[in-house]
């Protein structure tokens, strides 16, 4: 079982995301992380999968999104060819008597504190799934209030991009 | 496929392809402007919208939220309106009508029960790729999501049984919206669209704008094959040893009969069809070896066995085609055409994957292969014709108690019935010996589940057929469970006039279940017995006889293979009522060949306990 991560394009259609949900649980693939927005174009969505599947059935995967009649488009974006955040909110205890470590350990990961109390700090911090979990077992030992992860987005490296949606975008889309 | 759409195709162009040609007008309808066009509201741009996609019947049943929609469609002198008795009748009514004349069959039901009921034909047309659209009132704009009164997300409901699915959301969009549906349901891997509309947007005026501009950048099917692959294909054809063309229902959708039988007689290989395919290749022919999997020849499913190159034209690999997929085919290289690419690969690893339409793919295969000469499949057809003469089709003529054997009732009928006849089947033992005792030599006259296996699909299925096809016989081969699911649509046919022919096949039991049961659960009959047969302690229930006179059909019995043929020019007389026979058939017999269930095709058992032996191995 590997992780991969599919940009998905779709028309901005009601249902859209109901739809692509609906297909990998019915054909028992795992979504790990899911993160769906609007992009450059109004009318087309971009929608970030990270899938745990076997080599075999990423094909089998993309290709039954392919049959969506909303999906535009459907790339494989490699960890070395493209980059990848996810972002972290996290609240940890943070006294007097610590949040100097707090912040000088936040400091490394490129954290910014967003919220202050006597007892709490938040961090907001972007990174891969790999940054994002070291910085947590870093804060793990202080107390983890509580948190919230987004799912990845992620672009290819590179000049180009991922598809020139005027081949996919009809007119009456375009505002 | 063709398409009684005939929109612009969206989508890139190959690079290099012509530039776009100018759009020409349409012609057939007139076109209007938008300034132009008529107000209509919602209901009337329906019926309009069907009127110009030339749709000529629309099988359905009224309802509160659909109810607008009902109201200009009594005055459609073009488009008929068959209302049956149940949705779900409706539903495998528009199926059968698509799949006897490769039209877009119709369905329309209300909003809640009336869209639920569509939901099993739905799915059926989707495991079976049957161009169907389904038209579903619903509960008004403003009261969808409340629990309202007959209000089923039947959009949610439906989305993983169906191509693709509209919740109309503005009367403006209908035309667009049925011209897609239409489209996408006829074209590519054909399938189910439902197209679902609040009842205040039947009620709303718009103008009705024809033709309307479709909408579908995200949907661009692969038609013409890939020229490399193809020759890639056609050169393995000319050096394999063993090879068999694995003919699947795509050939019919695509009407690729023709270029198949070329295909076939310029490679000389033996070719297969399966039960989505019967009448794909003519049966009497001689490189035909019949239908594959649990229920196949034993020709045909040894050849898929040994074989070394497989051709699976419009086939998925179906599990009762493969058997126990990790032993299937065990030495066969694989051309896998398809014009989904999802099937590809999907339970079998292609070695020549091909994406297209089966007709374009098997027409270009004739074009690129080079013949080495017949006598490299010398050895291979002398193992086969020693298996056909050794294992053909057959059946022991009585059970042991003298009863009627069904077998024979379905080889009777499909001698005596007029050579255009269109067989429908319901699902279980009947089934399977309408497949193997019919002589099918044409596409489109076996029209059966195969994926879904819905019982209940005969009656309704003949029904819509008859109604597309009104000059040719239509014969249901029913079941006595199967029938009693869906036989109130006789009634339908009763009163709209499609006088369909009925065989029950009535063994009293649901009797491909105590087939298992008396092969598998050590004869322990539970559950399995309908009583539909007369004995000591109770009458019959339902007498088929009494209830078919009572739904406005001609009720025969047969019960001595005497009386059969007799019986069956009887019915086929009988032309302007439907007819039903209770064939009154023994219980016990079964259906062979079989492989069982999850084990290698190499076990399938030609009889019980008789294992066929192949010259590959010792005999047992």
């Amino acid at each position: 079982m590997t992780k991969h991560t599919l940009s998905v394009l779709v028309e901005n259609k009601p249902g859209v995301l109901a739809r692509v949900a609906a297909l990998f649980s019915r054909r028992g693939f795992n979504i790990d992380s899911l993160a769906v927005g609007e992009t450059e174009h109004p009318g087309v969505s971009r929608i970030t999968i990270v899938v745990g599947v076997e080599v075999g059935s990423l094909e089998q995967v993309t290709k039954q999104l392919n049959k969506l009649i909303h999906v535009l488009k459907i790339v494989e974006l490699e960890p070395d060819a493209s980059v990848q955040r996810e972002l972290l909110l996290v609240k940890v205890r943070a006294d007097a008597a610590t949040r100097g470590q707090v912040i000088d350990a936040a400091n490394l990961f490129k954290a910014r504190s967003v919220d202050v109390t006597p007892d709490t700090v938040t961090f907001e911090v972007t990174g891969n799934s790999d940054k994002i979990e070291s910085f947590l077992e870093v804060l793990e030992p202080y107390g983890i209030k509580e948190l919230v992860q987004s799912g990845t987005v992620a672009l290819g490296r590179g000049a180009k991009s991922m598809a020139s949606l005027s081949r996919y975008v009809s007119p009456s889309q375009v505002k | 496929m063709s398409t009684p759409v005939k929109a612009p195709k969206p989508g890139p162009r190959a690079a290099g392809a012509q530039p776009p040609r100018p759009k020409a007008p349409k012609p057939g309808p007139p076109q209007n402007s938008p300034a132009a066009a008529p107000v209509l509201t919602g209901a009337q741009a329906i019926v309009r919208a069907l009127e110009q996609l030339e749709v000529e019947a629309v099988f359905g049943i009224p309802g509160g939220a659909i109810l607008p929609a009902y109201d200009p469609l009594l005055d459609s002198t073009k488009v008929r309106h068959v209302l049956v008795r149940h949705e779900q009748g409706a539903g495998h009514a528009a199926e059968g009508y698509a799949l006897a004349t490769g039209n877009v069959g119709v369905c329309m039901a209300t909003s809640g029960p009336g869209a639920t009921n569509l939901v099993t034909p739905l799915a059926d047309a989707h495991m079976d790729s049957v161009p169907v659209v389904a038209i579903t009132g619903q509960v008004a704009s403003a009261a969808i999501g409340t629990d309202a009164f007959q209000e089923a997300d039947i959009q949610g409901i439906t989305m993983p049984i169906t191509k693709h699915s509209y919740l109309v959301t503005d009367a403006a969009d209908i035309p667009r919206i049925l011209a897609e549906a239409f489209h996408v349901a006829s074209t590519g891997r054909p399938g189910p669209v439902l197209v679902d509309i609040p009842k205040d947007i039947l009620n709303a005026k718009s103008p009705f704008v024809w033709p309307p501009k479709q909408d579908l950048p995200g949907y661009r099917p692969t038609i013409q094959p890939h020229g490399k692959q193809i020759r890639e294909a056609a050169s393995l054809i000319a050096d394999a040893k063993r090879p068999v063309l694995y003919v699947g229902g795509g050939v019919v959708k695509s009407g690729a009969h023709a270029e198949l039988r070329r295909l076939a007689e310029l490679t000389g290989a033996p070719v297969v069809t399966t039960l989505m395919a019967r009448g794909a290749f003519p049966d009497t022919h001689d490189q035909h070896l019949g239908m594959p999997g649990m229920h196949g020849t034993v020709p045909a499913v040894h050849a898929l066995q040994k074989s070394d190159l497989l051709v699976a034209l419009g086939a998925r690999f179906d599990d009762r085609v493969t058997g126990k997929l990790s032993t299937f085919a065990p030495g066969a290289k694989i051309v896998h055409v398809d014009i989904d690419p999802a099937e590809i690969g999907k339970n079998r690893e292609a070695d020549v994957p091909i994406v297209g339409d089966c007709q374009a793919a098997i027409a270009a295969m004739v074009e690129a292969y080079e013949d080495p000469g017949p006598e490299r499949l010398k050895g291979w057809w002398e193992t086969l014709n020693d298996l056909r003469e050794r294992y053909p089709l057959g059946y022991e003529a009585h059970d042991a108690d003298e009863s009627l054997a069904p077998q024979h009732v379905i080889e009777r009928l499909g001698r005596l019935a007029p050579d255009d006849t269109i067989w429908t089947a319901g699902v279980g033992q009947h089934q399977m010996w309408a497949s193997q005792f019919i002589t099918y030599e044409t596409p489109g006259t076996f029209l059966n589940s195969g994926g879904l296996g819905t019982m209940g699909f005969a009656v309704p299925a003949a029904m819509g057929a008859k109604l597309g096809e009104p000059d040719r016989t239509v014969w249901a081969i029913d079941g006595d469970g199967c029938f009693q699911m869906t036989n109130q649509e006789l009634a339908t046919c009763a009163v709209e006039g499609i006088p369909i022919k009925v065989a029950v096949i009535n063994n009293g039991n649901l009797g491909m279940v105590r087939q298992w049961q008396t092969l598998f659960y050590d004869k322990r009959y539970s559950n399995t017995n309908l009583s539909t047969h007369h004995s000591d302690e109770s009458p019959r229930v339902p007498d088929f006889v009494k209830l078919a006179e009572s739904l406005g059909c001609v009720g025969l019995r047969c019960e001595r293979a005497d009386q059969v043929d007799e019986v069956i020019e009887e019915a086929g007389a009988i032309n302007d009522r439907p007819v039903v026979v209770d064939f009154t058939v023994g219980r016990d017999a079964m259906v062979w060949p079989m492989v069982p269930a999850g084990v290698s095709n190499d076990e399938i058992l030609y009889a019980r306990d008789v294992r066929p032996t192949f010259d590959d191995e010792e005999a047992v």
